[in-house]
Formats: C-alpha cells, structure tokens, sequence
C-alpha cells in the first residue's frame, strides 16, 4: 500500500444509474485524515451512493475519488483499505459473532488460531466477550451493531464508511451508540464517514459536517458552522433550530438594511456575510429560536433588540430545559420560540395570547 | 407452552384448523400404510388370498432373499447419481437465476422456462429421449457423421446411463425449485459485505451462499432421493428391462399375486427412507432455517 492516510478527496464526482438523471452531481470535497464526517441530507439525497463509491461497491460516473493520495476508482475494497458497516449490518447470519468478525481474516488466508485470536482481541475492545459464540440472532440490536462494527474494523482500514448505523436502534440505545461510535473512532484513529438524516447524530457526532440536496453538497464545514451560520434557507431549515423569514430590502444604510414584512415596521439585518444588498432584492434571513425573546404588547424591548414583531401564540410544548413557543409571526411559515423554563415560566403565556416577538439585532443571519 | 391452561374454545379452533389436514391424510395416507402394513403380515395361500394372522414369514423371505440387497444397492446408485447430478445442475441454475440476473422479471421468466417440460407427460418424456439417445438417434448420427466413432454407441439408450440422464432431467426442477427459494431469501447486502471484507466470488459461494442454502438442498435431496428410491417405471422403460429397482420387484410380486411378499418390501422401503430423511433432518434443522 502506498499510504497509510486516510483523507479523502472528491472530485467532481458524478453518479448516474440511467444515464439520464444525475443521482450524485458533481461532488467537490476534501476530508482530513482521521476526521469524523456526517453526511445528512433527506432519503435520496445521493448521500449513500457517494458513501457507496468511496466504498468500491459503486462506480463514479465521472471525477476521481481520491483517499491518501492515490486515486482509487476502480479498485476493489480491499486494495482501497475502506471497510463498510451497513445499514441494518448484514452480519452474516449463519456465523457466530467471533466468526462473523474473523471473516476478513479468514478470506485473507490467515490460520485459524491466528485469525481467531484477532477476532478476540477486536471482541474485547467492543466488550462482547460473553457473546463470542452466539449467532446474530441472539444479541439486541445495540450488541449487533458493535459485531458490525469489530467486523469493519478488524482488517484495519485507514477509512470506515457507516451507512446509517444508528437507524435500526431505538432512541436510548442510539444515543448511547453514538458516544461509543466516537470513542472507537478516536481509538482507531482513522477517517470515520457516517451517512444518516437525523441532524442531532450529525452535529453531536462530526467533526465535518455534509449538508446534501438532490445530490449537490449545500454546505461542508464544522457543525457548529454549518447549524449556527447555514448557507442558505434549504439548510437552514434542515438543520433545524432556526426561523427562516423572507422579505424585500426596503432599505440599506452602512452596515444594516432593513426587511420590509407586512404589517410591521420592518426588520433591521447587519450585513455580514452578504456584502451585496440593493433596494428591492428579495432576500432571506434566519433567526435560532433560542435567540427569540418574547415580550408583552407595550412592554419595553430587552437592550439591542430594534425588530420586534406582533404575533398570536398558537401552541405551547414544554420540552424541559426550555419551553417551544409556536407563533403566527409569519404568514405562511413556522415561527417558533425556544424560551428558557425559567424565563417562561416567570410569566407564562397561553394559546391566543398576542405576544412580540424580538430578537438582538446582531444575531439575525442574511442567507444567501 | 401453556396447553394445560388452554381454554376449550381455544382447542376447538386448533383442531378446526387442522381438520383440512387430518381429512385428507387419514384416508388418502395413514389408512393405506395401516393396510399395507397388516397386509405384511398375513399368510397367503400363493393364489392371491390371504388369511388374517401374524406371521413374519413375508419378512423373513424378503430379507433372505440375495435379490433384496442387490435391488437396494441398485436403486441406491441410481438414487447417489441422481442426487450428485440434479444437485450440481440445480444449485448453479439457482444461484445464476438468483445472483446474476439482474432483472428480476427476467429471472422469474426464466425461472418459468425451468417449469416447460412438465407440460407434458412424464412418459411422453421419456419417449422423446429415444430419437434422441437411440441407435439411429440424433447423438450418434451426429458423432458419426463427425468421424468421432464408428459404430453406433449402444450405451446411450436402454442403459444405466439413459435411466440417469431420464432421472436428472424429470427430478432437476425439485432441486431448483426449494435451492433458488433459500437462496433469494439470501440478503444481498450480506454478499456485499463479504466484497467489502475481501472475499473471492469462490470465498463467497464456500462460506456464504452454500451454507445459507442448506435447506433448500435438503428439501430437494430429500424430494429426489424418494422419489427415484420409489420408482420402478424409468427405470423399466429407460433401462429396456435390463435394469431393475426396489420397487419395481414387488411391483412383480404384485403381478403374481404375492401380496403379502410386496407388503412386507414395502413397508421395509418405508423404514429405509424413514431413515434415509431424518438423517438428512438431523444434519440440516429445516424448520429453523424455514422462519428464520
């Protein structure tokens, strides 16, 4: 083998099954070795065919797929030196669990006490070894997963690609899974790839996240990057945590311009990340929830807070460590409030309540 | 289990659920055996009576007889090539319909093509293997006009080897047939990742896809093992007389009235098969491998 790295490059890489449609489109992205990489986007997004082409078990239509340096279209699996866990594992149901993980090894040639004796050491480092000797069909789900795990990582592969482990557990367990994923990730210290659709696996766990649409990458970068400051009104609402409002520039003035919205003063918005604003651009903006304060009619606003916009309480979710208030601020999209319990529940308000909505002007984020 | 506990009602409905079963085995299966089975043991007065009774003596001729052990190790023969040709023939036209066509409607069309020859007649069948193997047949017409030989083979047709060639061609579609049924129950992730692991094309047959198929092998082998130990007619026909099986004796028996002879042959024949299929249950467990 040339090399031992396991950063990934992808360029320009194009999937189409028929020709015609372009389930990857055109794919431009560079992983650093070691790192921890999420892909999420909706089902059919592109996301495991592109997990899939790094893998080998699909070929690119187009671009190259480079890992460690070397391009690797057209090699097997195993002269990439990637190992997959898939989806719902496909552990091999006649073997036990200790055969199951030795299998890479026992296709490889290598004896059987040797292969064994590697297999139990791996069954250690995911603590099964009381379960060495069962069939699949014995262990939960969680045990399933670990096999499926110690069988991709036995071969020791410089990049582990994961199609949606954590979709076959139930809530608890994926959580749990998700810090033993991690861990094993840092003990190994090689490139972790991890499709999946749900947003808190992908920010909790990577260190690079993926956002994809209809086989386009929206937005690549650290979690906190991509869920605080998203590109646009596709990712922001995926990503979730965020109001999207839109509207008409109806003036700029330095570093703001102002939004108009119907029926209210209009929205001031720093100009940021968007240098490029002019009178009458359709444009637009995303507020966190958490950063949406809610006050009563005629009350004064908390300081740098300069919007503020009348809104009819529609429903109340108490989550906890905060309160969701959902409101009719925009006509046609949802408008939510994460209140602090504390602060809600110093004066609390109930559905039909008229409220505004206001948040500092600082932390209203133009999209693009 | 709680069968102590079960409410009458309960019972009620499992015994109308079986009922269907039970009416159609107890007449058309358990009374015939009974029959056949007392009939082993009666005395015949060599004219096609009997006389109500026990006595062993249809067993005792049976088993001395040197004729018995010679037929057996003949229909066994016949049974072992069978079995090792309809289990090659079988598994490979499996395994392609199920891992390499992709097209699933093509493979079920395909899968449908294998049924074809049962359209017609077992006998009619086995007539047509005449213009085909017999001495002005296609095959020798065809290797002599070749230059290969030059007198006509004689060995194809009304030989050991044409009751064989009759057998594989009339039993293959039972071997197919639970093998292609195991095997596409077979996940095709699970050959993927053994790709991902490494595996030969060869690594994945040995270790995944023949052991995953091991029912439906021993259903088939369990369906052409008896069926050629229960036949007599290919091999009268397909041999030419020469040839001779199990069955086909105390289907001589019966022709001369020895009833009690034949039943006493076939109540033995039972036992040996009886043997022969929960040997072959015991290394495979079906019902396991059925619901898994």
């Amino acid at each position: 083998m040339k090399s031992d790295r396991g950063d990934i490059e992808l360029a320009g890489v194009c999937k189409s099954f028929d020709g015609v449609t372009n389930v990857v489109d055109g794919v431009n992205l560079k992983i650093a070795d070691g790192a921890y990489c999420c892909f999420i986007g909706p089902s059919g997004c592109g996301k495991t065919t592109i997990l899939r082409m790094i893998a080998g078990h699909e070929d690119p239509s187009a671009g190259e797929i480079v890992i460690g340096g070397q391009n690797v279209v057209g090699l097997a699996p195993v002269q990439r030196r990637t190992a997959m866990m898939f989806q719902s594992y496909a552990l091999f149901p006649h073997l036990s669990v200790r055969e199951n993980i030795a299998f890479a090894l026992r296709v490889r040639g290598l004896s059987k006490a040797d292969r064994l004796r590697a297999a139990d050491v791996m069954i250690e480092k995911v603590r099964l070894t009381q379960f060495a000797d069962r069939l699949p069909a014995q262990l939960s789900g969680g045990q399933q997963q670990r096999v499926a795990l110690a069988r991709a990582a036995i071969t020791e592969p410089r990049v582990l690609l994961l199609d949606e482990p954590l979709s076959a557990l139930d809530e608890q367990l994926r959580v749990q899974m998700r810090q033993e994923l991690r861990r094993m990730q840092q003990e190994l210290g090689i490139t972790f790839i991890h499709v999946t659709h749900t947003q808190l696996e992908a920010i909790a766990l990577a260190d690079l996240v993926v956002v994809m649409e209809q086989g386009k990458i929206k937005q690549a970068g650290a979690a906190r990057d991509v869920y605080a400051h998203p590109h646009d009104r596709y990712v922001a609402e995926f990503m979730g945590g965020q109001n999207v409002l839109s509207g008409r520039v109806e003036k700029v003035n330095g570093s703001c311009f102002t939004l108009a919205q119907a029926a209210s003063s209009g929205i001031e918005v720093p100009l940021q990340t968007r240098p490029s604003v002019s009178v009458g651009d359709q444009v637009d903006i995303a507020v966190r929830r958490d950063d949406v304060a809610l006050v009563r009619p005629g009350r004064e606003l908390p300081p740098g807070c300069t919007t503020s916009l009348p809104s009819r309480v529609l429903a109340i979710e108490y989550q906890g460590y905060f309160v969701k208030v959902m409101l009719d601020t925009v006509p046609d999209d949802a408008f939510v409030a994460y209140v602090p319990e504390k602060t809600f529940f110093a004066d609390p308000f109930t559905v039909g309540d008229v409220v505004m909505a206001t948040w500092a002007t600082g932390s209203a984020l133009p999209l693009a | 289990m709680q069968s102590s506990q079960t409410p009458p009602r309960a019972n009620l409905a499992g015994w109308l659920y079986v009922s269907p079963l039970v009416l159609v085995l107890v007449p058309f299966f358990v009374a015939p055996i009974l029959v056949v089975l007392a009939a082993s043991f009666f005395a015949t007065d060599g004219f096609g009576g009997l006389t109500p009774g026990f006595t062993l003596a249809s067993y005792v001729e049976v088993l001395h007889s040197a004729l018995t052990l010679k037929l057996y190790l003949a229909t066994i023969k016949f049974s072992v090539l069978t079995w090792i040709f309809t289990l090659i023939i079988g598994f490979f036209v499996a395994y392609f319909l199920v891992f390499h066509v992709r097209n699933q409607l093509l493979a079920i069309g395909l899968f449908l093509l294998c049924t074809v020859p049962f359209w017609t007649s077992n006998i009619i069948r086995m007539i047509s293997w005449i213009p085909l193997l017999g001495k002005e047949g296609l095959i020798n017409q065809a290797l002599m006009a070749l230059g290969v030989i030059r007198q006509p083979l004689e060995v194809l047709l009304f030989s050991d080897l044409a009751v064989v060639i009759a057998y594989v061609h009339q039993l293959t579609i039972f071997m197919i047939v639970p093998i292609f049924n195991s095997m596409a129950r077979i996940d095709k992730k699970l050959i993927e990742a053994a790709i991902d692991a490494g595996a030969s094309r060869f690594d994945i047959m040995r270790l995944i896809v023949v052991p995953m198929s091991k029912s439906g092998i021993a259903l088939g082998t369990i369906f052409v093992v008896s069926i050629v130990m229960g036949d007599f007619f290919v091999v009268k026909v397909m041999s030419g007389g020469g040839s001779a099986s199990v069955v086909s004796a105390f289907y001589e028996d019966v022709g001369v009235l020895q009833y009690p002879t034949a039943a006493a042959s076939a109540v033995l024949l039972t036992l040996v098969l009886v043997a022969i299929v929960s040997l072959i249950l015991r290394t495979v467990d079906i019902r396991q491998e059925i619901t898994r």
